[in-house]
């Protein structure tokens, strides 16, 4: 099959140099582990890769199984919590490392792309009644132009200004739909229809269904990204996040790459919202806290951002830990503060990050450049180096 | 519509002034420690929000509940001032030898440094809401607590319809004498020369002699006491406190140190009192809730047309 | 293309002009980096500019790649405009360079650094590369192929799966000079090239420039080493405090008075 010849081909690009002259390897046991993993990986045949696929696949289709949510989740309905918070944050973790990850822009409004995908199928679906499935695409359209909307002002600025203006909009979108009547205000939709019976399943009020709509949903997200992470765009994005003005010297059009990661960002995070509304039923402006967006980044950064296994492994710890124990479950917000902080000063790369995004993390390039006032740190100023 | 904009426009002034000074107080943090870090310090709004609270628990400790008057006032309010500048900017330095200065040492890219104040910021609000609240101030920690009132709001003078409360007059005033003061040590003093250095080039400062170190340190201070003013003023005229309170508070007072100029302290002067008459004066049309809306609108246009500000960058050059 | 073996090892003068610098002005504030500099650079010539440190060299090669709109003046490129263009628009249109302080894509493979300057010429979007279309998988093998071989091009394909920051000091630079040539340059700035270098590498470096050359590019340096200069320009010109001070063959510019003392003052002043 041809997508796998290229999934091949790339890894043989991106972790040849595991061999002994690649990034410095972590003394970490996690990394080192985590490295011979990935040269397996690189160098396992074709059929050995599908096992694995298709194992995980299995996997995820079992993992409603009363027996496992009897540990995973003893006070809650194990299924319900599988599609939200879990499938949920896994899904906007897949779209916010798009955008964070391959394209190294920080995001802190997330959360606006997943509203408006949410809000799209509550109006559509009660003010004209429209199928789940036509507001699905259509929401889809509506949030990647409200990426491109977002990301055409704002994507000339520094890194830092366009994290506080997406912060910015992201509270925009929460406010105007709390102060609009025409959406529900305060108050929201409810009343948002399910999607339509599909395969003998119907969409009411089991969890089930919606749970392997998510998975599916997932695995055509996690095929999206990898697929633009080793083509040209994903090449494009990578020299973006390492060197904007070089990126724009080799022929690199950067913005309207980054406008792409916008967009597609957008997109998957708008799709979370549409799906998580089809279950949810009901949609208010509550539902989209500026903490969200934090706690999304926050799974991308701990998992390793970029890193498409680690940034879900990153958002399963953060949708499960709190509602396994529960007992904690009031302190998350601290713990996730306290965990960012951590983690930057001690792992910036998260726990699983790849390889180039490690290296990158800690020698202050990745996107910005280093801090200013310290002397010791690597030039950290782009426009100067041009003009040396 | 006209009517409307006759009728609210002064008093809608004395409210944006009033919004705007203490805006411009805590845009002076942001805008020295980009001035020397080049580093948003997200979790400032916490350090405000802290010395808010330090207010309030001297009002309490303090036992007032009714209004002062002379005297009495006058020492309370300084009192509140010093309590809450020394836990604010208490607060701001421990804040860089934990959360930034670790990352400092290790030249770490600034993407990094970003996350940790955010991750710094939530755990402040979150120690307030699930700890500090519920066993200082006895209330449930996401509500709001009230804070006394100090002053009875009488009416100094009118200008036309708008009334000047003496609230409004303490607000203004003492945002604008502790603007001044800072300016002055900036502009004057031996260790404000070092900011000064330092934000122009690191590099040459270190050459010079100047310790990074301390400088920075004493950016924090200075900037988290600026913003504990900020907290004690915004108690004091607002009367209301709650664990997120200065996460809006936050980004506006970032909205104002960027529509001044960043890095520029007398920037963030005009831009404090530019954003919070701008919109107050947006409220008259819009309506007050969309004040926040309109904060954040002027926000992504100033970035987009004058990206330097008002008055222009001048603790350092724009920098990519 | 150009470059016919006629046209080789010598009188350029025949050769269309490729790049023309009519009056370019460059001024930042009150400093004048580039006051009036007019440059005409053929086809298949080697062109080195040289100067002292300040001279607005750096800054000439700026305006040219787009960096900077110059202040006042205008760069034509194979008779287009190009001053004022998007930078990536002019690496389109057949200029590449190379930067004076090592900036490839750090935590980049070799191999991937140089796929991007080829991806310059493809056209795989987002969509394309979702849906997996045909010219995605096409553009995929042209980049991977053709990167091998311009990495063995200038020596070093057997490094082209480690990663960039990894390489030593003299294949960065050649891994920059490869990455400018995926591009697919007409023109190639190549910006102290031998900067770093030993002997021995800037013997083959030397080599390679005249390849380069040889493929039918035209190339622009900027070097600080004489001898290297000397040895492989056709032509050379010579920039002080902004100014065009000389432009010549290598033998007429060592000759004309005004280099020597620009470059030489001190040593004249005392004799």
């Amino acid at each position: 099959m041809k997508g796998n010849d290229v999934t091949n081909n790339d890894n043989g690009t991106a972790t040849g140099n595991g061999n002994g002259n690649g990034v410095k390897r972590s003394s970490n046991p996690l990394s080192g582990s985590m490295d011979r993993m990935r040269d397996w990986w690189a160098g396992a045949p074709q059929w050995q890769r599908w096992g694995v696929y298709v194992a995980l696949i299995v996997g995820a289709l079992i993992l409603p199984a009363p027996w496992i949510g009897a540990f995973m989740s003893p006070d809650n309905d194990w299924t319900t919590v599988l599609f939200f918070p879990i499938g949920v944050y896994m899904l906007m973790a897949i779209g916010l490392n798009v955008v964070v990850g391959m394209a190294g822009l920080l995001d802190l409004g997330f959360v606006a792309f997943y509203a408006i995908g949410a809000y799209s199928l509550a109006y559509f679906g009660t003010e004209y009644g429209w199928n789940f499935w036509a507001t699905l695409v259509i929401g889809v359209a509506i949030t990647a132009v409200s990426g491109v909307i977002l990301g055409a002002p704002t994507l000339r600025l520094r890194g830092d200004y366009l994290a506080i203006v997406t912060l910015g909009f992201g509270e925009i979108v929460r406010i105007t739909a709390n102060n609009t009547d025409e959406i529900g205000g305060a108050r929201g939709i409810t009343n948002v229809p399910h999607p339509p019976d599909m395969f003998g399943q119907k969409f009411l009020f089991d969890p089930a269904p919606y749970y392997y709509l998510m998975v599916a949903t997932i695995v055509l997200a996690i095929i999206f990204s990898r697929r633009l992470e080793i083509s040209r765009v994903g090449r494009s994005w990578a020299a973006i996040r390492e060197d904007e003005d070089a990126a724009e010297l080799m022929g690199v059009p950067t913005f309207k790459f980054k406008l792409l990661a916008f967009a597609v960002g957008a997109i998957i995070g708008g799709l979370a919202g549409t799906v998580w509304a089809g279950q949810a039923n009901f949609v208010a402006p509550n539902s989209f806290p500026f903490i969200l967006s934090a706690t999304i980044l926050v799974a991308v950064v701990l998992g390793g951002s970029g890193n498409l296994p680690g940034v879900m492994v990153g958002a399963f710890l953060i949708a499960w830990l709190p509602e396994r124990f529960r007992e904690v479950q009031d302190y998350r917000i601290l713990f996730f503060g306290a965990v960012l902080v951590l983690l930057m000063a001690l792992r910036p790369e998260g726990l699983l990050p790849s390889r180039r995004r490690r290296a990158e993390l800690a020698e202050g390039t990745g996107g910005m450049g280093s801090m200013g006032a310290e002397v010791a740190g690597p030039t950290s100023d782009p426009d100067m180096e041009v003009s040396k | 519509m006209l009517d409307d904009l006759s009728s609210q426009f002064l008093p809608s002034t004395v409210g944006g002034l009033a919004a705007g000074a203490i805006y411009a107080l805590i845009a002076l943090g942001y805008t020295m420690v980009y001035g020397v870090l080049r580093l948003i310090n997200f979790a400032h709004s916490e350090i405000f929000m802290i010395g808010a609270f330090a207010s309030l628990f001297v009002l309490i400790t303090m036992g007032i509940s009714a209004p002062l008057t002379g005297i009495a006032l006058v020492g309370m309010l300084l009192l509140m001032m010093i309590v809450s500048m020394a836990a604010a900017g208490g607060a701001a330095v421990v804040l860089e030898q934990v959360a930034y200065k670790p990352l400092r040492k290790k030249g770490a890219s600034r993407l990094a440094a970003l996350i940790s104040a955010i991750g710094a910021s939530l755990f402040l609000q979150e120690l307030f809401a699930l700890i500090v609240i519920p066993e200082v101030f006895d209330t449930p920690g996401r509500n709001t607590v009230p804070v006394p009132r100090i002053a009875d709001r009488d009416v100094l003078f009118s200008i036309g319809n708008a009334n000047i409360r003496t609230d409004h007059v303490i607000v203004i005033v003492a945002a604008l004498a502790m603007m001044i003061v800072l300016d002055q040590v900036v502009n004057r003093s031996r260790m404000g020369r070092g900011i000064r250095a330092t934000a122009q080039d690191p590099e040459a400062a270190v050459l010079m002699g100047v310790n990074i170190d301390n400088v920075v340190r004493l950016t924090f201070l200075l900037g988290g006491a600026m913003a504990g003013v900020a907290g004690m003023l915004y108690a004091f005229e607002y009367e209301n406190l709650i664990f997120n309170v200065g996460f809006i508070l936050g980004v506006k007072a970032f909205t104002a140190a960027v529509l001044g100029g960043i890095g520029n302290i007398r920037g963030a002067l005009v831009g404090g009192f530019a954003l919070g008459l701008i919109e107050n004066w947006g409220a008259i049309f819009l309506g007050s809730e969309w004040k926040d809306v309109t904060a954040f609108v002027v926000l992504v246009i100033v970035l987009m047309f004058r990206p330097t500000g008002i008055l222009g960058e001048s603790l350092q050059r724009a920098r990519a | 293309m150009t470059g016919s073996p006629e046209e080789k090892g010598g009188a350029h003068r025949e050769a269309p002009a490729l790049l023309e610098l009519d009056d370019v002005v460059m001024a930042f504030g009150g400093v004048v980096a580039m006051n009036q500099v007019n440059l005409t650079i053929r086809e298949g010539e080697i062109f080195a500019l040289i100067g002292p440190n300040g001279a607005g060299k750096t800054t000439a090669f700026n305006v040219v790649t787009g960096v900077y709109r110059p202040t006042s003046g205008q760069v034509r490129f194979a008779g287009q405009r190009i001053d004022g263009m998007k930078r990536y628009k002019v690496t389109k249109a057949g200029v590449a360079r190379t930067f004076q302080n090592i900036r490839l894509f750090h935590n980049m493979s070799a191999l991937e650094n140089v796929m991007v300057g080829i991806d310059a010429h493809h056209r795989t979007g987002a969509i394309g590369a979702v849906l997996g279309m045909p010219w995605h998988y096409r553009e995929q093998r042209h980049g991977r192929e053709r990167g091998l071989e311009l990495l063995e091009f200038v020596g070093i394909s057997h490094r082209a799966h480690d990663t960039a920051k990894n390489l030593p000091y003299g294949d960065q630079r050649r891994l920059e000079i490869a990455r400018a040539l995926g591009t697919d340059p007409k023109l190639l700035l190549l910006d102290e090239p031998a900067a770093g270098m030993n002997p021995a590498e800037k013997q083959s470096l030397q080599e390679l420039i005249r390849r380069i050359r040889d493929d039918g590019r035209t190339v622009l340096l900027i070097e600080h080493d004489m001898g290297l200069v000397m040895h492989i320009s056709d032509r050379v010109a010579v920039l002080d405090f902004g100014q065009l001070l000389a432009m010549g063959t290598p033998s007429e510019v060592q000759k004309n008075p005004k280099v020597i003392e620009a470059y030489l003052g001190a040593e004249a002043d005392a004799s």
